[in-house]
């Protein structure tokens, strides 16, 4: 079953997140900044990595530029939570390394639309 | 598959109102010319996660509100609009709203806008010349609605960028996405793949030409959406009359395509990172004394922001007076009931974070009981006489780890005593502002922990006390000039741990209680005499009194109808006391003295007849074998009890509460003296037993509010013991022999 890193400070949001992820049978683990998220990804191995972007002490686009450092996690899909329809936090996150993005505010089906999508 | 997201409803409230107070604290420290960026990114941050919480969890209104919010923030934050002092008033009156939005969200009562919508406009002047963004609804999944004839198929050439891979962007699981919109065929285009020497294993150097029977633009489209700006992409239609349709339904793809995952080379990185589910909690504030510049007066606020500024919990219901001792007249200051909207209610969360250091020590304790148990039990299973000294060794044990682990439970329920604190820099600041008087306030000791249930309560009358600092202490600015003082008064808020109290102070610069006009309205009110000679402390103590107020002019911050009376009163029922001190010219001291906890208490048994009852022993003074010589009859009915230089009037204990006891003669009991409400009195029982510490239980919750009892408890031996309440006494025996004075009356 794949595993799940789902890293966002806001604890409402990552419940929701979780939840909707374990309902369909996925492994998650939650991380509540870059920081954290970067320890556990080190420590195990995940399938996905889903940030948010704007987040304390270490920010979702710095994770993705810190990830994609470590072998183990150079192919693997990073995809942004963001509200920024504007467009440069989705650049700014491509060029850091995401895969994609999905656009908050989004409902469980749609995350788990995007989420199957990417892990087949 | 659908999920109810009103399960994490509560948890997104908690953290939004832990969000507006985060703001709140970082628009308080913001200083339009000198700031620091992370203040701004910090606020920024909290704006941000409830916009996304709230369009995610449905609440709308919220989310088009914070949108405004945090585009200012966000242009601040970008540098491409300078910080002014109106934008920061504008971002803590909207918090406000926000809060108040939030509250009647989360009692399921639909929100007034009217304040949102005032506020938005002026978000939108301040923001004019931008076109202010729309604010973001929810995007619909496309609807399958083809918009090509059913039989043809997509021609779609696509290169992606050589780092696609890198990026996490596998093409086959575009492929997939495209297999499921219809008959997919994949032909790969090699001819830029390079010689085996200059081939970097982890780039992509294939094109693929597709083709997809079925799906709409719009879905093709989407598959591409995270690539199409770094690739080659061309997607066309081609009608099915003109070529032969694709019917390969086996995907080609996965053979064409090497997945890079075989080139993944195998690194065991391991850190030190926490791996822990639990919270942490956040930092707390740095030890230290911020000081709040509230002198920055620019442009006024209108009244009734400032009522619904000046206390969070707006509108906290005047606790009913209970019966008054002394017969007032009406408030001097009117019965003015603060002009709010909101209704009243207690903001009592239901959900705590606790440190992990907390919860490592309480996993430590448990060990240690589970493995005295096991050896209990050992014992317990085959057990002879000879093996007793090992038993009472393990039932010390026992002891010990149980009071361990009791006090770690207890410690749970500790937090620092700043989250109480962090609202009082928002109210001076407002207060002063209002009054044109320039203060700084200093916090010390905000790490001092207490009690949740403590703090919970304590909110309210400190408020009262800050105001009453900032009304009657601290003079106009010029006032302070004449008399020689910095024209900015400080107002300090100190608190620290002394025995098993915590002590709270509000201290102020200002000018110190005015005894002579204290004294005047005293006498005016009848409480004392013109003859009476009383020390500063007992003129300071009649500010306490019921319906005292020596405001002139009833104004909009103390003159509330809520007087001193009512603030001693609301932190008696929390077993804690208040007192003043004043020195004119330089300031007050108000001292709020609290137990730490309202779960334990330190109690001292005692036997009345068959029934056991337990007295707090912090209102016992002295217990003392009758000497007869000590009685005297008062009016031949009531008995007091000379103790030193004072009479002590003598409470029998059984006659209050209706118990058969073993004595009715005083020269066989004993008497315990105890004092409360700077009241004392001798109450009569049989016998005194342990003193121990009682885990109180609540006696309304279980069976009904009982005058003269405050609570219960179980003993050692599974009994139900009664606490009993000493002010409660008090009152029922004066009620029973009039008037309990306590003067000190020089004993003949």
């Amino acid at each position: 079953m794949p595993k799940i890193l789902a890293v966002d400070d806001s604890a409402s949001m990552r419940q929701m997140v979780t939840f909707t992820l374990k309902g369909a049978g996925f492994e998650v683990e939650e991380a509540a900044d870059g920081q954290q998220a970067l320890a556990k990804a080190k420590q195990g191995s995940f399938d996905l990595v889903l940030s948010d972007v704007n987040m304390p002490v270490m920010d979702g686009i710095q994770l993705v530029k810190e990830l994609r450092t470590l072998s183990e996690y150079k192919f693997t899909p990073i995809l942004m939570l963001t509200t920024e329809s504007a467009g440069d936090k989705k650049m700014e996150g491509k060029q850091a390394g995401a895969t994609g993005w999905i656009v908050k505010p989004f409902n469980p089906d749609q995350l788990l639309n995007t989420i199957k999508k990417v892990l087949g | 598959m659908s999920i109810d997201l009103s399960q994490f409803h509560q948890v997104f409230f908690e953290e939004s109102f832990e969000g507006l107070d985060s703001m709140e604290e970082g628009l308080l420290d913001l200083n339009p010319d000198d700031f620091d960026v992370e203040t701004i990114n910090t606020i920024f941050r909290a704006a941000h996660s409830i916009k996304g919480g709230a369009g995610t969890f449905g609440f709308q209104v919220v989310a088009e509100f914070t949108h405004v919010v945090e585009t200012l923030l966000d242009e601040i934050r970008a540098g491409s609009r300078t910080l002014e002092a109106p934008h920061i008033d504008l971002l803590l009156r909207s918090v406000d709203c926000l809060r108040e939005i939030m509250n009647s969200l989360q009692d399921g009562e639909e929100p007034d806008m009217s304040l949102a919508d005032e506020l938005k406009v002026s978000f939108e002047a301040v923001l004019a010349g931008e076109t202010p963004a729309e604010a973001e609804i929810p995007e619909e999944p496309p609807a399958l609605s083809p918009d090509q004839p059913s039989n043809g198929y997509w021609a779609i050439y696509f290169k992606p960028d050589a780092d696609v891979l890198r990026t996490g962007n596998e093409p086959v699981r575009m492929f997939r996405e495209l297999e499921s919109l219809g008959a997919f065929k994949a032909e790969a285009v090699v001819c830029d793949i390079p010689e085996l020497g200059q081939l970097d294993p982890e780039s992509c150097y294939l094109a693929w030409n597709l083709t997809v029977e079925g799906g709409s633009r719009a879905e093709v489209d989407e598959v591409f959406e995270w690539v199409i700006d770094e690739s080659e992409l061309s997607i066309r239609w081609v009608d099915g009359t003109s070529e032969t349709s694709v019917t390969s339904t086996d995907t080609a793809s996965d053979s064409v395509v090497q997945s890079a995952d075989g080139v993944v080379t195998e690194d065991t990185e391991t850190s030190a990172g926490d791996n822990t589910p639990y919270e942490i909690v956040p930092e707390a504030p740095v030890l230290g004394a911020p000081v709040l510049d509230a002198a920055v007066a620019e442009e006024s606020i209108g009244n009734d922001d400032v009522a619904n500024a000046a206390s969070p919990e707006a509108g906290a219901a005047t606790p009913e007076p209970q019966k008054a001792v002394v017969s007032a007249e009406e408030n001097s200051s009117g019965d003015a009931k603060p002009a709010k909207k909101s209704t009243a209610k207690s903001s009592e969360t239901t959900s705590i974070r606790v440190g992990i250091d907390k919860i490592d020590s309480l996993i430590n304790m448990v060990g240690e009981l589970v493995i005295t148990q096991s050896m209990l039990g050992q014992l317990g299973s085959s057990f002879d006489m000879d093996k007793l000294v090992r038993l009472q060794e393990g039932l010390a044990q026992l002891e010990h780890n149980t009071r361990e682990l009791q006090e770690s439970v207890m410690r749970i329920r500790m937090l620092p005593i700043s989250f109480c604190f962090s609202r009082f820099p928002r109210l001076v600041r407002d207060l002063s502002k209002q009054m044109n008087k320039k203060i700084d306030l200093v916090l010390l000791g905000e790490n001092t922990e207490l009690d949740k249930t403590v703090m919970e309560k304590i909110g309210d009358p400190m408020v009262h006390l800050i105001r009453n600092s900032l009304d009657h202490g601290i003079e106009m600015p010029e006032e302070r000039t004449a008399a020689g003082k910095p024209e900015t008064g400080t107002i300090t808020l100190n608190a620290f741990h002394q025995g098993g109290n915590i002590v709270i102070q509000i201290i102020d610069d200002g000018k110190g209680l005015d005894r002579d006009r204290i004294l005047s309205k005293a006498v005016e009110r009848g409480l004392i005499s013109e003859s009476d000679r009383l020390s500063d402390d007992q003129i300071n103590e009649l500010i306490f009194h019921p319906g005292f107020s020596t405001a002139d002019k009833i104004s909009d911050i103390s003159g509330r109808g809520v007087g001193m009376d009512v603030v001693r009163r609301n932190i008696q029922e929390l077993n804690g006391s208040v007192e003043v001190e004043s020195t004119p010219g330089e300031g007050s001291t108000f001292t709020i003295r609290l137990p730490l906890t309202l779960a334990i208490l330190d109690g001292q048994l005692v036997r009345v007849g068959k029934e056991v009852f337990i007295l707090p022993l912090v209102s016992i003074i002295e217990s003392l074998q009758v000497d007869l010589g000590m009685i005297n009859n008062v009016g031949g009915q009531s008995e007091v009890l000379r103790l030193r230089d004072e009479y002590v009037p003598i409470v029998k204990l059984h006659e209050l509460l209706n118990v058969e006891p073993d004595n009715y003669e005083l020269e066989n009991g004993l008497l315990v003296v105890v004092e409360a409400d700077n009241s004392k009195v001798g109450l009569f029982v049989d016998d005194l037993l342990a003193q121990q510490q009682v885990v109180i239980k609540s006696l309304e919750q279980n069976y009904q509010r009982v005058e003269g009892i405050s609570g219960a408890t179980i003993l050692g031996d599974g009994k139900v013991a009664l606490i009993v309440d000493i002010s409660g006494v008090l009152k029922m025996a004066s009620q029973n022999n009039g008037r309990l004075k306590n003067k000190d009356h020089q004993a003949a």
